[in-house]
């Protein structure tokens, strides 16, 4: 399982990376991996604001669809618009391409409540028995 | 894997969407061993068939299949079924498995004279091999000309030396056969289609492709597009009720319907807005709730949102829009034209 070190990460099976105040959201590996093939995402518009724990979008398999969760509060700066045609990109790449969302965050304080890399394994192993 | 009435089942091997296009390119495996096999012997079979089911059974002939329908006293679908007549005083007949227990009551509580009713579900297993080379993969292994069996035709033969009922029957709306076979043989016969097969493309299939390809062929699914509250009036498959044939169970409700006219109708759809319709997705005509999406999902061969509801006749047209509920949005959806997919 890809899981990368510097990233943060929910037990929800999202990831944020951080650069000062702002954030770049998307599902794991793990995520895309139980899903099966993407072929629709729904992502919110720029400028919404969403507090941790709050669904801002969808991403849909043939036979699934799951809410993605905000790591994190914070205003929505831009939207991966690429996914609407090419929503497989989540598949291929989930850490790079496959990026849904780029967020301000209001408390960065809030990324002590997230995983590190190491946990999010763990908690992969514990908790799934992977 | 999933539970599927007490069968553990694969959603997908490794990946629906590649198994549908499999499916619709080259050809692909279901193991559909849960289905129910039921044989009916005796003089009196065809009588008992004929008063259970809607269709006209009377007008098999040997080596043919007909798809068909149990229904209740006031109409609505117990369940939708295939027979196969075999002989003239033989038939097996293919059931869902979520009905297989109750169909068997059923049949044995309207068997006449001293019909043998006897369900092979558990000493036989189904293997569906559907798709454009399905021939090609399943000739080599057996000595019945394949080519020469019609759609909804069958004949017995041996395949790689295990005796099989081999019908040119399918779900998926390609051509392709289904396979009735002792269980014992199937695991090795399954292995062996997908070991020859595998150089053209054949692969295994589970039930996300399944649902899909028959989704787009607006074939019913039991529980979700037709159940006890449907009548084939309804359900657009009025084709399969042959009113003139005699007494059946069901019968005289449905001619009544017949002269009075349905008021819904199971229509076929498209989103429009974009978003994914899924199964009990809230339906709303003129904002006002009419039912649910029966079956709905992402079309691999359309790229599009589809899926199926039931409609007031007078708003069921081709054109006609309504919205459906996607997890609180309202989403925009338009009827069109049945079978959604046709084969190139």
């Amino acid at each position: 399982m890809n899981v990368p070190k510097d990233l943060f990460y929910t037990k929800e099976h999202e990831w944020i990376s951080v650069k000062d105040d702002t954030g770049v959201v998307g599902i794991t590996d793990h995520a895309q991996k139980e899903l099966g093939d993407v072929v629709y995402v729904d992502l919110p518009e720029a400028g919404s604001r969403f507090e941790t724990g709050e669904a801002f979008g969808s991403v849909e398999s043939v036979k699934a669809v799951s809410e993605v969760y905000s790591p994190v509060t914070g205003r929505i700066l831009e939207v991966n618009s690429s996914l609407s045609d090419a929503p497989e990109t989540i598949n291929q790449d989930p850490y790079v391409k496959g990026w849904m969302v780029r967020v301000k965050l209001e408390d960065s304080t809030e990324l002590h409540n997230l995983m590190s890399a190491d946990d999010y394994k763990r908690y992969l192993e514990e908790e799934l028995g992977e | 894997m999933v539970d599927f009435v007490g069968w553990e089942m694969p959603v997908q091997y490794e990946s629906a969407l590649q198994e549908h296009q499999a499916v619709r390119a080259a050809v692909g495996l279901f193991d559909v061993s849960h289905m129910g096999r039921v044989r009916f012997k005796g003089p009196r079979a065809l009588d008992t068939i004929q008063k259970v089911t809607c269709n006209d059974a009377a007008k098999l002939a040997d080596g043919q299949a007909q798809y068909s329908a149990l229904l209740t006293e006031s109409g609505g679908f117990i369940d939708d079924i295939v027979v196969h007549r075999l002989k003239q005083d033989e038939f097996m007949i293919c059931v869902n498995a979520s009905n297989r227990e109750r169909d068997v009551r059923w049949f044995l509580d309207h068997r006449l004279g001293d019909t043998e009713i006897a369900d092979e579900s558990e000493a036989s297993a189904q293997i569906a091999v559907q798709g454009p080379k399905a021939l090609e993969v399943l000739q080599p292994m057996t000595d019945v000309p394949l080519g020469e069996i019609k759609y909804y035709w069958f004949r017995m033969g041996a395949v790689d030396k295990v005796p099989c009922l081999i019908a040119r029957t399918g779900y998926t709306g390609e051509d392709g056969f289904e396979l009735y076979l002792p269980a014992e043989a199937a695991e090795r016969i399954w292995n062996l289609i997908l070991e020859r097969g595998s150089a053209i493309g054949a692969r295994p299939a589970g039930l996300a492709a399944r649902n899909t390809l028959r989704l787009e062929m607006k074939y019913a699914l039991y529980g979700n597009d037709i159940d006890e509250t449907t009548s084939p009036w309804e359900a657009g498959l009025g084709w399969i009720v042959k009113l003139a044939k005699g007494d059946f169970v069901g019968k005289p409700v449905l001619e009544t319907q017949k002269q009075a006219g349905v008021s819904r109708k199971l229509v076929g759809f498209e989103l429009i807005d974009r978003g994914i319709a899924r199964d009990h997705c809230p339906v709303l005509v003129d904002g006002n709730p009419m039912g649910h999406v029966t079956s709905g999902s992402y079309s691999p061969s359309l790229q599009k949102s589809i899926g199926l509801a039931y409609l007031p006749v007078d708003r069921s047209a081709v054109g006609a829009r309504f919205k459906v509920d996607v997890r609180g949005k309202m989403l925009e959806a338009g009827v069109v034209e049945t079978p959604f997919y046709r084969r190139k």
